[in-house]
Parts: C-alpha cells; sequence; structure tokens
C-alpha cells in the first residue's frame, strides 16, 4: 500500500508519524511538500501534527487552502483514507472534509499531557483494533483542541457513529463539546483527532496504545 | 478600492479571550463591563474600481478564507471615496 505524509512550514509531528507508518507497512511513505500541486495516487494520507504556517488567520486555515490540499481533497472523494493528527484535525476541519471547527482551548493554556481516552466506535477503518469503549492513554499537545459544532452537527456525529474518540471522565483538556478527541467522517475512511498516537507508539515512548491506530489503518487497506 | 472585513465570533460560541479580556479590566478597576468579544478587523487594497465587483470578490474570500462560517460572522465596508 502507499501511504504519503503531507508536510507543511511548521509541521513538526510528520517524522515521528512517518517512523509508525513505516513500522506498520514496512516501507517509508512518501513525503509531499504542501507546494506541489500533485500527488500520485495513495491509499492513506496522514496530516501530521505541527504549526502549519505558523497558525496564522487559523490553525490549519492557510494549510487547507495550500495546492496540495485539492488533491487531498480529491483522492479522499475517490475513498484514500485520510487522517489527520492535532493541526491535521484543524486542517481536515477547514477544507470540509470533516464538520465542525477547533477553538481555543477554554483554559486559555496549551495543554501537554497523557490523556485517558475512551474509544467510542471500535468498529471503522482506523479503531478496529480497539474494543469498544476501551480505555486507552495518548498524549495532547494543543492550544486550539477545542471541538465545537452545532447541535444539529453533534447530533448527526452521534447518529453516525463519528465520534471516534472521547477524553475519559473528568480529562477533557480543552472544553470540548461532547468531549470529542476524535471524529471520523460518515465512511469511517477520515479520522481527525487532537491526541498524538504517534507519540505513544511503542514501548520507549512510554506505551503502545497508538500503535493499534497505525497496524489497523493499514491491515483495513491490505 | 479599500475595505475593511470585520470577523466576529456568533453569537452563543464560547470566545475565552474574550472573557480573558473581561476579567482583566475588571481586575484593573474598570466597573460595568458587561461582556467582551474579541474578533479580527482586515484591510484589504483592491484594484478593483467597480463596487459591486468588489464587494463580491470579497465575499469569496471571506467564504474560502477570511471567515470560518461555522463559528464567524463577517462585515465588508468598502471605501469608496478613493
Amino acid at each position: 500500500m502507499q501511504a504519503a505524509v503531507i508536510v507543511f512550514p511548521g509541521s513538526n509531528c510528520d517524522r515521528d508519524v512517518a517512523v509508525c507508518l513505516e513500522a506498520a507497512t514496512g516501507t517509508p511513505p512518501l513525503m509531499a511538500w504542501h507546494g506541489d500541486a500533485t500527488l500520485p495516487d495513495c491509499d492513506l494520507i496522514v496530516l501530521p501534527g505541527g504549526f502549519s504556517y505558523g497558525d496564522y488567520l487559523r490553525c490549519g486555515s492557510m494549510a487547507a487552502n495550500s495546492p496540495i490540499m485539492r488533491e487531498v481533497v480529491a483522492q479522499a472523494h475517490k475513498g484514500a483514507a485520510v487522517l489527520g493528527i492535532c493541526n491535521g484535525f484543524q486542517v481536515l476541519t477547514e477544507c470540509g472534509l470533516l464538520p465542525g471547527v477547533l477553538m481555543r482551548n477554554t483554559g486559555l493554556n496549551f495543554v501537554c499531557r497523557d490523556t485517558r481516552l475512551n474509544v467510542r466506535n471500535a468498529q471503522n477503518a482506523f479503531t478496529h483494533q480497539y474494543q469498544q469503549d476501551e480505555e486507552i492513554i495518548i498524549p495532547v499537545a494543543h492550544n486550539e483542541g477545542n471541538y465545537f459544532a452545532d447541535e444539529a452537527t453533534l447530533a448527526s456525529l452521534q447518529d453516525n457513529q463519528q465520534i471516534a474518540f472521547t477524553y475519559g471522565a473528568g480529562d477533557n483538556p480543552n472544553g470540548a463539546c461532547l468531549d470529542i478527541a476524535g471524529i471520523t467522517d460518515k465512511s469511517g475512511k477520515i479520522l481527525g483527532m487532537m491526541p498524538h498516537p504517534e507519540r505513544r507508539a511503542e514501548a520507549a515512548l512510554g506505551g503502545e496504545d497508538g500503535k493499534r491506530l497505525f497496524t489497523g489503518i493499514v491491515e483495513s487497506l491490505a | 478600492m479599500k475595505a475593511t472585513i470585520n470577523i466576529t465570533l456568533k453569537s452563543g460560541v464560547l470566545d475565552p479571550q474574550g472573557k480573558a479580556i473581561e476579567n482583566a479590566l475588571g481586575q484593573l478597576g474598570f466597573s460595568g463591563v458587561n461582556g467582551v468579544r474579541q474578533g479580527k478587523l482586515i484591510e484589504i487594497d483592491l484594484s478593483e474600481s467597480d463596487a459591486a465587483k468588489a464587494e463580491a470578490s470579497l465575499t469569496d474570500m471571506c467564504e474560502q478564507l477570511l471567515a470560518n462560517t461555522v463559528i464567524e460572522n463577517y462585515d465588508i465596508q468598502l471605501d469608496k471615496s478613493e
């Protein structure tokens, strides 16, 4: 399978996620620069964490309008799986592949710590190697992770099992609606999440809870 | 032609920065501040001289990039004096 990591100016988790993808697929992913207008056909495209374009205007807004994103959106519509982590989640909402928006944390502080997550849908292309409602630990590191959407959108996310991860009870770091940590599109092949699975994907990093996300999506696409 | 675009949070959307400013004003002794909302102001210099075309183009800019209409409203003011 062909995986790609999109590298924006200001991305800083691109190489970490590349390590996870190589561990899961056996081959290094394609690293694609934001200014490229073309992208070879991919099975999986990852938008990594970081501060693309310095978070100018709104987090993810400039990246969402970069040349490569037209290709990413086109391939997503053709069925490619897309994973957006942290800043990548912000880019996915800004470009319209996922609903809602990530707003400033209610505490106004940048939060960098481990969070307890519950897997709310363990049946999509990314999460099927987890157990339903399993509690896992994955770190967050963000200033704008406060997921917001109107009531109708939130209801639709619930009705269609699009909420993949929620923060554990009492562990919501940013004020997100419904404690949302990660959502998918209706197909379950586009996942955006604020926590960083690539930062807890091998024992040397303190735990392996994030690893099954990568092995899971690779197994789905095999 | 010059344009000024005001981008504000929709009512009902929590504005933690506005809240922090409100609290700071209270701590400085300014009483009677009932609410603070923080937004953005963007100034744009356009080569277009037709006001209707300029307004249409600015609306597209707001919809595609300048505002996130999930949470924000925008208001376009055109300065036609030049």
